[in-house]
């Protein structure tokens, strides 16, 4: 009875949209544009670091480049072709600053889709406000990218904190009497997690929380942390942590023979850089998160969305790793991109783009894991926040439970 | 000295008409490209006229930005008064950090400084600091309006405080290596003995030469804050102090109007480089750099004094 009411319901939905399409386009049979679109092109901006440190990520502007090649050897986006620029900010935030204001000033950019650095894109955010242009899906998990009442161009991706209340609401449900002992980077990007999970855990956050510690990124070993951690008799290791210190504390705990319920942030639950480094054997058991399909994972192997993605990194990007997820992820937010734009129709301002990216409901591409959806609103600028809980086997992740919402209530 | 002033007159009234000939993000270039000039200048008083080698002058950039940034967002101070402020701030640490670098010399000063460089970024990050430094996240700075109510655009504004900043700065610095100081800086470079036994107080001219560049490397941070109005830990890393040498090796050691020839090689070239190949272009940038050392190994001075010296002896 629900089912059928939930697809009368979107019928009626579909009719009043097809309606105010007609209308829309009968309206402005031209389309309505801001600079950067017209009725052949629509101008994307886009900068992450080709060279320096981190240049191993500029493979996300390299895909997304190969993408909208692919998207306009189809036809483009309701019949615009797609001019996809894209700078190199060697992740400098000044260098950010320079790329950022020749795309929109000297190229005439729609808007910057998918940008890529906290620290960056920190340093445009007022930049592009002030000047009224989308700051769209920035590549970052920082809170401060989904502040609509403050900074209403800027939209991020994804977050830390809901990461952290997914692990929250999971505990929750499971294991409501645990000994928590939280172990994170003493920074935005360790804090950001703690903080979405003890606001999910809430008043419950005072008991079950018994001990905490910290590390600054200079230190060279936290091995005294995790045995203060082991100390206070808890049950459960909070462990928020990036990838070099990750593999560490996963060492210390064997050392020790301390087997807690062991959650580890997605940002540093790869095989290749923290479980392999840490011996796979005192890996097993630990629980994390993910969103997007492991092109490594052999259970994906006859997908057929993982069968298409394989097919357009051989035809678009042959020079692309097929094992570095990160090539998954830039396929899935151009996708995610792309529904934005078609939303959008002929109506190509500034306005209605930023309008449609804040207005995705329940949006699925077949990259996502089974029941993970894109939502974003007007007052929530996080479209990622569905995940799912999995577990390390010895070999590959194991699905645990169903999709977890980790938005903020 | 006639072709020199005449080049410097035709600089300035160029500089002083070109923002009302191009965009808002040219105006923006330029600025960034002087800021990047005063910034060479000030490690060619050290390196080119004293012979001391530093790899740390990101650390000095980096403290004239955050004393500019903190002293606007935690005192309210107006933007203007944060340039002095940065270049005491940094005056004062270059002349203390010239102390223990007066017994290291050549590869063992840039060692140290190196040292320097490295350390910055992540002591900017320290928890201690963070009510100051704003951690990761860095410090917001509003970009100031042209005062005065005058018909300038903002970038423009910053574009003529830049300019004038830099004339100035440049003008100290012309009086400072042709004065009986200049002398002594050169002398120092060529012979330390020398110039000892000629009654040069050798450490004494050392440690101030580190505290100048310093302090004009620290307002040429200040400027930078104030124009890209943020500064974070991650903009002021090592590759910085090396972008600054390449400005003084390419614009030609100890020749000052270089300065400004290095900073639009640091400024442009990366971005050339880019336009080549996006995933070669570190490679294009090296292979580039390889070829201009080749082809004018005194960088642009040794072919402008060259170009005059044929000029003359005509």
């Amino acid at each position: 009875m629900q089912k059928l009411h939930g697809s009368t319901l979107r019928l009626a939905a579909a009719v009043t949209l097809a309606a105010a399409a007609m209308s829309a386009s009968a309206a402005f049979a031209e389309g309505k544009y801001d600079v950067g679109a017209s009725d052949t092109e629509i101008k994307m901006g886009h900068f992450n670091p080709y060279s320096g440190p981190v240049s191993a990520w500029g493979t996300v502007g390299k895909l997304q480049s190969a993408f909208w090649k692919k998207i306009n050897e189809e036809g483009g986006i309701n019949g615009r072709k797609i001019n996809f620029i894209s700078y190199d900010d060697a992740y400098s935030p000044p260098k950010a600053v320079e790329q950022s204001r020749r795309l929109v000033e000297s190229d005439q950019v729609l808007g910057l889709f998918n940008p890529m650095g906290t620290a960056s894109n920190l340093a445009i955010q007022k930049y592009m406000n002030g000047m009224k242009v989308p700051q769209i899906f920035v590549s970052s998990g920082a809170i401060a990218f989904g502040n609509p009442s403050v900074y209403p161009w800027t939209m991020g991706w994804l977050n830390y904190a809901s990461e952290g209340r997914v692990y929250a609401r999971y505990l929750l449900e499971q294991k409501p009497d645990a000994k928590v002992a939280l172990f994170y980077q003493n920074d935005d990007f360790g804090k950001g997690f703690v903080n979405g999970f003890r606001e999910a855990l809430g008043d419950k956050a005072k008991t079950m929380i018994v001990g905490e510690a910290s590390y600054e990124i200079s230190e060279p070993t936290i091995d005294s942390q995790i045995v203060t951690l082991k100390a206070t008799g808890a049950d459960v290791l909070f462990n928020m942590s990036s990838p070099k210190f990750a593999a560490q504390a996963i060492r210390k705990l064997a050392d020790l023979n301390w087997k807690p319920m062991h959650f580890l942030t997605s940002s540093s639950a790869q095989i290749g850089s923290t479980l392999g480094p840490a011996g796979l054997e005192n890996s097993v058991g630990i629980i994390s998160t993910n969103y997007y399909k492991d092109s490594t994972d052999p259970r994906w192997k006859d997908d057929p969305a993982m069968q298409n993605w394989n097919a357009f990194m051989d035809k678009y990007y042959p020079e692309g790793d097929k094992t570095d997820t990160t090539n998954v992820y830039a396929y899935l937010v151009s996708e995610t991109i792309a529904q934005v734009l078609k939303q959008a129709g002929d109506d190509l301002t500034r306005e209605n783009v930023m309008r449609q990216a804040a207005n995705l409901q329940q949006f699925s591409t077949p990259l996502l894991l089974p029941g993970v959806t894109i939502s974003t609103s007007a007052t929530d600028y996080f479209p990622i926040e569905q995940l799912q809980l999995i577990q390390f086997n010895g070999h590959t992740w194991d699905f645990i439970g169903g999709v977890i919402d980790g938005s903020a209530e | 000295m006639t072709i020199e002033r005449t080049t410097a007159l035709v600089f300035l009234i160029c500089a002083l008409a070109v923002p009302a000939m191009i965009s808002g993000f040219v105006t923006f270039q330029l600025t960034m490209l002087l800021i990047y000039a005063i910034a060479i200048m000030g490690l060619n008083l050290l390196t080119g006229f004293n012979g001391q080698f530093s790899l740390g002058h990101s650390a000095f950039y980096a403290i004239g930005a955050y004393t500019a940034a903190i002293l606007m967002d935690q005192f309210g101070i107006g933007y203007i008064w944060t340039l002095p402020a940065a270049g005491l701030v940094c005056f004062a640490v270059g002349f203390l950090f010239g102390f223990p670098a007066l017994r290291l010399e050549g590869t063992y000063l840039a060692l140290a400084t190196f040292g320097l460089a490295v350390a910055t970024p992540q002591i900017l990050k320290l928890t201690p600091l963070e009510h100051w430094t704003g951690g990761v996240q860095g410090v917001f700075v509003m970009k100031p309006n042209a005062p005065f109510g005058l018909p300038l655009t903002s970038d423009q504004w910053l574009y003529y405080l830049t300019l004038a900043a830099f004339v100035l700065l440049y003008v100290l610095a012309k009086n400072l290596v042709t004065s009986r100081t200049g002398r002594a800086l050169l002398a120092i470079r060529e012979n330390p003995i020398a110039a000892q036994s000629m009654g040069i107080n050798v450490s004494l001219y050392k440690t101030l030469t580190f505290g100048v560049s310093a302090a004009y490397t620290g307002i040429a941070g200040a400027l930078g804050a104030i124009v890209i109005q943020f500064v974070a830990p991650d903009s002021f890393g090592f590759m910085l102090s090396v972008t600054f040498l390449v400005g003084v090796v390419v614009g030609g050691i100890a020749w000052l109007p270089g300065a400004i020839i290095g900073a639009a090689f640091i400024l442009f070239v990366p971005n050339f480089a880019e336009d080549i190949s996006k995933g070669l272009s570190g490679a294009v940038y090296g292979i580039i750099m390889i070829l201009l050392i080749y082809v004018m190994p005194s960088g642009a001075g040794g072919i402008v004094s060259s170009a005059l010296r044929v000029l003359r002896s005509r």
